[in-house]
């Protein structure tokens, strides 16, 4: 019971947060013009009477010099319909300046890129997830030994290097100059193939050996705290082996603070790193966003920065959760 | 008897009686006080790490702000000629070392061999370094060292103004420098549209209407020229005068009696076409034309793709880079410090109120305020746009960390000593409870600053905020031109870039993280 009220609470104070920067956004981006400028061969009339049908604007007149003369619907009433047809139709809006999706709705467009940003990232993720664990793992059993000395260089190393130069130097290395990879990834849709997969490999690199750094000196910190705890002693004194003691107490221990962590990392990179998609050239939510702002569609931008809000805001709470659900003694509501 | 000494070895004379003014109190301590910031000093120095990354910090800084001063060039700079020129050290090539020359290894077939070694030839300049040439074995395969300088030779033909055409001749004549080589008719060029205007074909080739134009050699493998030569009786209309250097060996020479001479220009509508050098022709257009400070094309760490000095463009955007932070920093710590400690100081509801506002704020990502900025702040200048965007967001942290402090302070003995004393609540805040954490919020900012610049230079390279207007540029804008360049084979174009950001990041992390572990030692190791 307890759990569940704090759940709950924290729930609604996250979708609270939500609707408020939701809300500045689309008030924000009713504040500009409407974007109403008529593409060659399109039908003037056509581009009034929908911009008129998304409930944008009223009284379309052809006045003087034919121009186009409307009236703008109050905010308030627009972001009303807009809310509406989310709710009950699941229509958040189609694409009215982005070249190639003209017309399209939006939200068919924006779940059509979301696989190749997911599939990096989950990739990434499996990739990432062991290898830092173990590392960290190995880092903190063989504390100031050599094989932690060289973990700990390598860790370094990565942390320091920002991801545009990590990536680009992939790029160069294994693309380029050996020609393992192609330079950026397939278009093709067929995400499972292995054409596909291969070329994905350089942009999972880079997104993983920076979070393999993070994990593995994560790890290490915890687990090499937990490992100088009294309980330990006292595992190995009432006669546990120490491996039995490291998996059974120290482990799980450090696990507490740690599996949190992975999870809001998965959730937030959900969102995708636009430098790597960038730099790739994969066609994602990312390359969705950029290329939205340059064309200045509002209802992409609405909805995708209703995303990445909504996905920032989930991976801050999922670690609050997430404590609740490992640790025994938050869930039993203790202080 | 009545006294007897029980001291025997000392005589009964020593023995003194005290007087009052001896009576010694505690002495006064030898040792000098060691003030919190002596010994946050200290331990810093005591740190390789932070010390090194100091240094490393101030030789950017240093750099950043002297480098522009030592350059020429400038951001908006740019020479299409010379694009993808490699880095050029002149010490490095008056001591003849096969590196930062200025030179690449180029692979390339026989004919392009061959007109190599035609500019070569012509102009006298080393294009094939040393003239040392790796054939393989089949002959398809020539390998050698490439001046990228000289090799762009003459470019296409040129088409300048009369008077500049007498400008030239009389600079040529002043300063002993062939800028101008003899042209060739029209009726002799290649056909083909994009072999037409080539400069560098000066020579008979062995077919005029092929698509690769192939040098005729002469019997003994030679290369022959093939320039517009008259005599004076055949001299056309379209001959402009010349009276300067003429290349060697002809001036005026003779061949089955009649006097002949090159043609060093053709009038054309709008002015005459020349063939220069364009080594030479830069010279004169930079030294005599534009005066602007530029003597010779000479790029210390090569050029982009469209042809911009990187040494300056680095430079440039180092500084920008810094000048930014540093300016986002204080202001981000002004507006920080004076809500964190009001946040912390009261508590309460005000406190609630503000953390409410303050988390929303931060809730939103950073990209999305950028983007909003920019739609609403189209034509403003795109440097506000990135100070507003991190203004927005960035005022957030060090709030919170003044916040922290204010409640570790607030509830201690000495500010309640204070309170009863009656000290106002302005007075406590900032004389009593701010210099007490002082040390950590400051820390906070070194900390901060690389995270900026690295934003900064994420926003760049992503082209949301585009920072090339002007004469300013970005360290991002530049790795960007460094990714496409990587394909053209220029890796060293975004080398630079990359190793200036990394040796930032590193220095700075070891310096913050050394500051840190100095004003803090509690917290040492912590976040690693």
């Amino acid at each position: 019971m307890y759990m569940f009220k704090y759940v709950s609470k924290r729930l609604g104070l996250m979708l609270f947060t939500f609707f408020i920067i939701f809300t500045m956004c689309f008030t924000l981006i009713k504040l500009l013009p409407i974007p109403t400028n008529v593409l060659p061969g399109q039908d003037p009339e056509v581009v009034y009477a929908t911009l008129e049908g998304r409930g944008w604007i009223t009284n379309v007149q052809e006045g003087k010099n034919g121009l186009y003369e409307y009236d703008r619907v109050p905010i308030l009433i627009q972001y009303g319909n807009y809310i509406k047809r989310i709710v009950t139709q699941g229509d958040f809006g189609i694409a009215t300046t982005y070249g190639e999706y003209v017309n399209m709705p939006v939200w068919e467009v924006f779940v059509s890129h979301l696989p190749p940003t997911i599939l990096i990232n989950i990739y990434s993720t499996l990739i990432g997830v062991p290898i830092g664990l173990a590392l960290g793992i190995l880092a903190a059993l063989k504390k100031n030994k050599w094989q932690d000395q060289v973990i700990n260089i390598f860790i370094i190393l990565l942390i320091s290097l920002p991801g545009i130069v990590l990536a680009l130097m992939l790029q160069y290395v294994f693309c380029f100059k050996l020609g393992w990879f192609p330079l950026t990834m397939s278009t093709s849709n067929d995400y499972f193939t292995w054409e596909v997969f291969h070329s994905m490999i350089p942009a999972v690199f880079a997104l993983c050996l920076g979070s393999i750094a993070g994990y593995a000196r994560y790890t290490r910190a915890e687990l090499s705290e937990v490992l100088t705890g009294e309980f330990m002693l006292l595992a190995r004194t009432k006669g546990l082996t120490k491996r039995q003691a490291i998996y059974r107490h120290a482990m799980r221990n450090s696990m507490v603070v740690i599996f949190p962590s992975i999870l809001s990392e998965f959730v937030s990179v959900l969102s995708g790193s636009l430098i790597i998609e960038r730099m790739f050239a994969i066609n994602g939510v990312g390359r969705l966003y950029l290329n939205s702002i340059n064309f200045q569609d509002y209802d992409f931008f609405m909805l995708l920065s209703g995303f990445y809000t909504l996905v920032s805001l989930t991976a801050g709470i999922v670690i609050d959760i997430s404590y609740g659900f490992i640790d025994p003694r938050i869930r039993m509501g203790a202080k | 008897m009545a006294m007897t000494n029980k001291y025997e070895n000392i005589p009964a004379e020593k023995f003194q009686f005290a007087k009052k003014t001896d009576l010694s109190h505690d002495k006064k301590l030898d040792t000098k006080p060691v003030s919190y910031f002596q010994g946050a000093f200290r331990r810093f120095a005591k740190n390789k790490g932070a010390v090194v990354g100091g240094i490393v910090i101030m030789f950017l800084v240093l750099f950043a702000i002297v480098a522009p001063f030592f350059t020429p060039f400038i951001p908006s700079y740019y020479d299409m000629s010379y694009s993808y020129v490699t880095p050029k050290n002149q010490w490095f090539v008056d001591a003849g070392i096969d590196f930062w020359d200025g030179c690449k290894q180029k692979d390339t077939n026989y004919v392009g061999y061959l007109k190599d070694l035609a500019l070569q030839q012509e102009t006298g300049r080393e294009i094939i370094k040393h003239g040392e040439v790796e054939k393989n074995v089949d002959g398809s395969n020539y390998s050698y060292r490439y001046d990228t300088y000289f090799g762009f030779g003459f470019g296409k033909y040129k088409i300048i103004s009369e008077e500049k055409y007498k400008a030239i001749q009389a600079y040529q004549k002043e300063t002993g420098r062939q800028v101008l080589y003899p042209i060739v008719e029209v009726s002799d060029r290649p056909t083909l549209e994009k072999n037409k205007y080539d400069a560098n074909i000066y020579y008979v080739t062995q077919d005029p209407k092929a698509k690769t134009i192939r040098p005729k050699l002469s019997t003994s493998g030679e290369i022959i020229p093939n320039y517009w030569k008259y005599t004076e009786e055949t001299k056309g209309k379209t001959v402009a005068d010349y009276d300067s250097l003429r290349i060697e060996g002809e001036n005026g020479f003779t061949e089955n009696g009649e006097t002949y001479y090159y043609a060093y220009g053709r009038k054309v509508d709008g002015g005459i076409e020349i063939r220069a050098e364009y080594y030479e022709y830069y010279i004169y257009e930079h030294t005599m034309e534009k005066k602007d400070g530029i003597t010779e094309p000479l790029f210390l760490f090569g050029t982009t793709d469209a042809g911009k000095d990187i040494f300056a463009c680095l430079a440039y955007g180092a500084r920008f880079s810094f000048i930014f932070a540093i300016v986002v920093a204080a202001v981000n710590f002004i507006v920080g410090v004076i809500w964190g400690s009001i946040s912390g100081y009261f508590g309460g509801k005000i406190d609630l109120f503000m953390e409410r506002f303050a988390e929303i704020l931060g809730s939103v990502p950073t990209i999305i305020v950028i983007t909003l900025l920019k739609y609403h702040m189209g034509s403003a200048s795109q440097v506000l746009v990135l100070f507003i965007a991190f203004f927005a967001t960035g005022w957030i942290g060090m709030a919170g960390r003044t916040r922290m402090q204010f409640y570790r302070f607030k509830n201690q003995e000495y500010v309640l000593a204070a309170r009863t004393l009656g000290a106002s609540d302005t007075r406590i805040m900032f004389k009593h409870i701010f210099p007490n954490g002082l040390g950590t919020i400051v820390t906070s900012v070194a900390l901060v600053i690389p995270g900026m610049i690295y934003s900064e230079t994420s926003f760049t390279y992503l082209g949301i905020i585009n920072l090339e207007a002007g004469n300013i540029t970005s360290v991002g804008t530049l790795i960007a031109a460094g990714q496409k360049s990587i394909t053209a084979g220029a890796a060293y174009v975004a080398l630079f870039p990359c190793v200036f950001l990394i040796l930032m990041m590193l220095s700075f992390n070891l310096f913050g993280n050394g500051l840190r572990d100095a004003f803090n030692p509690s917290l040492r190791g912590s976040e690693e």
